[in-house]
């Protein structure tokens, strides 16, 4: 590991202006991935900001939902009572993800800005444009087994590779933001971006800005709803392919579809045209199989990740089923109705 | 001054690591699995991965089971640690450890002390109810020797205790 100043933020303001004014500096929470990636010498901040001293560690119910602040680890928020009862799906999808000592120094801000689990992204020998923008990509043509299906593009074909994030698309959730030029929201699906020709990029978070909270609001489906994970095996692996579901059925109807694919894309992957499809339909395998068919219609395969494509439409008809049935995956239990 | 090299200046912390207070200086890039083995010579706590793939490394921190090869020593400043040092003695065993020795749950032993760690931090979370979840909630932990089964047998014996313990 490099070496590196340390500032230990007491602040808001003062780890927004540390992190503001040195291009090199970055911020660590639970350090889980942080930590990690600079024992690999990816990642070497000249200015490690610490941001646990900050007041961001409470869970807070508002008008319409929960304010869960930055530093809430992920343990915490998967087992919150109210979380519990009135977005299932979300504590679901963490627990799905990492081991539980992880998820007991993972943070909220943290998990959605942890990077990709690409090979070669980790592997400072190969090029990679994540990690040094224009050396090239080593993984296309590379080994790609948990590489993208859907909006990769020349310059990357990396995932994204968290389990809550999926969760979070399909809730529509609401990622609060402070930087140098004050606060602002940005809607998740805003959030993560594609990586186009500049994949160093992860999301929008601009230059300076730190996430202090995530907004849960509105209504989510107590019965009708799924996280489903397809891994390499059965618990501690990151998705091959994953769906988040949230479903309303009214008289045997489908009103609101809301449908997030994890592990295919850089970003939790989502289609609200698709998604209207199912809307006044009955959850019928006709309908999952047209609407798997279009979520999918540009998927493309990178050669090791091509069986990705069978999986997702699976993953898709499986956790619609699911939804529709109102018999969420257990986590815990390894079997998949 | 962004542009200056970091310097080797080090950062005074305290932590209280089984239950003796220790006034250090501690260079931040240290982990706190290093600080343990390395400098405070409590060898227990053990490196597997150091990247948090298997679980050897795990403490409690205030309690809360975390992989130490990756936290910082310094953001963990004011903390209590308990390693497998600190739950017990040969002379005095934590349960845990008896039920260890009892269900015959390692092999080798070096998975053993972040074993019985996370299962001590298991048992305070109290969220495993069923063997099913015992399995998953112990999945932070691998075993190379394949101990699992007993290992799953040393927890749930544990917790049946605890659950009779708190029905009487
Ligand atoms: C072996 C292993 C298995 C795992 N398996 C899974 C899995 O199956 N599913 C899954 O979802 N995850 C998995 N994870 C990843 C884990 O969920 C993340 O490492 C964790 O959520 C990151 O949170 P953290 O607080 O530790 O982040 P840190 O390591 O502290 O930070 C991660 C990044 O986020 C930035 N950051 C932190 N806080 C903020 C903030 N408030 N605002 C802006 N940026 C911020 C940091 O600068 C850094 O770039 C796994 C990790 C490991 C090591
Ligand atoms: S897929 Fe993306 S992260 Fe992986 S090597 Fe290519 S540019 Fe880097
Ligand atoms: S040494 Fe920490 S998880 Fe392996
Ligand atoms: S007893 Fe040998 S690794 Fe677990």
């Amino acid at each position: 590991m490099k070496r590196f100043d340390y500032l230990k933020a007491a602040s808001i303001r003062e780890a927004v202006s540390a992190l503001a004014g040195d291009p090199k500096a970055r911020m660590i929470a639970g350090g889980t991935n942080l930590v990690d990636l600079m024992k690999y010498d990816v990642e070497a901040p000249g200015l490690l900001v610490d941001i646990n001293g900050l007041d961001l560690k409470r869970i807070e119910e508002t008008e319409t939902g929960y304010r869960i602040g930055a530093l809430v680890t992920n343990s915490d928020l998967a087992y919150h009572p109210g979380v519990v009862r009135r977005f299932p799906l979300l504590a679901s999808a963490i627990l799905a993800g990492a081991s539980p000592q992880l998820r007991n120094a993972a943070t909220t801000g943290g998990n959605i800005n942890q990077r990709t689990r690409c090979y070669y992204f980790y592997d400072p020998a190969t090029r990679c444009n994540k990690r040094q923008p224009g050396s090239g990509c080593d993984a296309i043509g590379g080994v790609t087994r948990i590489h993208a299906i859907l909006g990769a593009s020349e310059a990357c074909i990396a995932t994204h590779p968290s389990d809550m994030c999926v969760a979070l698309a399909a809730l529509d959730a609401v990622v609060e933001v402070e930087g140098p030029e004050g606060r602002r929201d940005i809607a998740f699906l805003d959030y993560h971006r594609l990586p186009g020709d500049t994949p160093e990029r992860d999301n929008t978070l601009r230059h300076g800005e730190i996430v202090t909270a995530i907004r849960l609001e509105g209504e989510a489906a107590a019965r009708h709803h799924t996280y489903l994970k397809l891994r390499d095996r059965l618990s501690y692996a990151f998705a091959l392919v994953s769906a988040a579901v949230d479903l309303k059925i009214e008289n045997g109807k489908i009103s609101r579809a809301r449908v997030a694919l994890g592990g295919v894309a850089h970003k939790p992957w989502r289609d609200l045209d698709a998604e209207g499809m199912l809307v006044g339909r009955e959850p019928s395998a006709e309908a999952t199989d047209a609407f798997a068919a279009r979520l999918l219609a540009g998927a493309k395969g990178q050669g090791g990740n091509d069986f990705k494509i069978t999986l997702a439409e699976r993953v898709i008809r499986r956790a619609l089923r699911q939804a529709a049935a109102g018999t969420p995956q257990i986590q815990h239990e390894k079997a998949i109705a | 001054m962004p542009s200056a090299p970091p310097s080797l200046r080090t950062i005074p912390i305290t932590l209280t690591i089984n239950g003796r207070r220790h006034d250090l200086d501690v260079a931040p890039w240290t982990s706190l699995l290093d600080l343990l083995r390395e400098d405070l010579k409590l060898c227990g706590t053990k490196k597997g991965c150091d990247h948090g793939q298997c679980g050897a490394c795990t403490v409690l921190v205030d309690g809360v089971r975390i992989n130490s090869c990756l936290s910082l020593a310094v953001m963990r400043d004011g903390a209590e640690i308990t390693t497998i040092e600190g739950l017990g003695t040969p002379e005095r065993l934590h349960p845990m450890q008896r039920a260890f020795m009892e269900h015959d749950a390692l092999q080798c032993g070096y998975c053993t002390p972040g074993q019985i760690c996370s299962a001590v931090g298991l048992v305070s979370e109290g969220h495993a109810h069923s063997r099913a979840e015992i399995r998953e909630l112990m999945s932070g932990n691998l075993c190379r020797c394949g101990a699992y089964t007993n290992i799953a047998d040393a927890v749930e014996d544990i917790l049946e205790q605890q659950q009779k313990a708190a029905a009487e």
